[in-house]
């Protein structure tokens, strides 16, 4: 059976996803890792889907927007950080703390 | 079982070894690169689990969208003067236990959990998915609609704005530009 095969490549990428949004130090790479991670979970949604029948394709298309959406917000950030350091390093974002 | 392995181990070739080079990879478009070769991986293992529509979009929207915008995001805000941002040693271990405690956990789950029950079943056309959406889920729609406008407005918004610099900062070489000038 293919379907526990499929859950785990999902908690891997999951997991590599992780390792990246704690180990990169650059705005953009961790948006990526982002991007990692919403992939892993839509994988489960669609493995779902086809084993069991869960309606897991439009929660895909929604997950989807909201990631798009995410990642143009996330990037305007990122030009904003550009604009006042020069540099898109998450240390100089420490000025966000409260 | 060695069915299961082989095609977990072509599976985590598709989709793992790209997301192990975009977490690991130094050069910042190289790490946009690999993401695109990930999210491709992913609609292969969308198309394999018979949801052709979804691979489809996850080409379209990803790899056409995201990752386009991504390089624009990494050329606009980086030199290229070939320099590479060293990791963090002690991070990187904190990361790898981080990331290795989580997949043993849901792995031990995974492979614990009974699963026989769940069997392969017809999964819905493209057809009954737009019917799902403009029917059941219409509201959800509507507000994913409202939510792209209020991401589209913000970026917009949080792009042109110009911020005063903080006390005693030299202003960045970007930062030279004109209201409403094209970065």
């Amino acid at each position: 059976m293919t379907l526990r095969a499929l859950l785990l490549v999902a908690t891997a990428l999951f997991s590599i996803g992780i390792y990246g949004l704690l180990t990169r130090r650059q705005a953009v790479a961790l948006l990526l890792s982002i991007e990692v991670m919403a992939n892993a979970a839509n994988l489960v949604f669609v493995v779902f889907a086809r084993y069991g029948g869960a309606p897991g394709h439009p929660l895909v298309l929604f997950a989807l927007a909201i990631t798009v959406a995410e990642v143009a917000v996330g990037l305007a950030l990122v030009l904003v950080l550009y604009r006042r350091h020069g540099d898109t390093l998450l240390e100089l974002a420490s000025e966000a703390k409260g | 079982m060695t069915a299961e392995l082989g095609f977990g181990v072509f599976a985590f070739l598709l989709v793992g070894f790209p997301a192990l080079r975009v977490v690991t990879s130094r050069d910042l478009v190289r790490t946009v690169l690999w993401l695109a070769v990930t999210l491709l991986g992913t609609a292969v293992l969308f198309a394999l689990l018979h949801a052709p529509f979804l691979a489809g979009v996850q080409v379209l929207t990803y790899v056409g969208g995201v990752v386009t915008l991504m390089v624009f995001g990494v050329m606009v805000t980086h030199k290229h003067d070939g320099t590479t941002v060293a990791i963090d040693g002690a991070n990187r271990v904190r990361g790898a236990l981080a990331a290795l405690a989580f997949f043993g956990v849901v792995a031990f789950a995974i492979v614990r959990t009974d699963l026989s029950s769940l069997t392969p079943v017809e999964t819905p056309s493209t057809q009954d998915l737009a019917m799902a959406l403009l029917d059941r889920y219409l509201i959800a729609f509507e507000v994913a609609s409202v939510l792209l406008l209020a991401a589209i407005i913000s970026a917009v918004v949080l792009a042109r704005r110009r911020d005063p610099l903080p006390e005693g900062a030299e202003p960045a070489d970007g930062a030279r530009l004109q209201e409403g000038s094209v970065p």
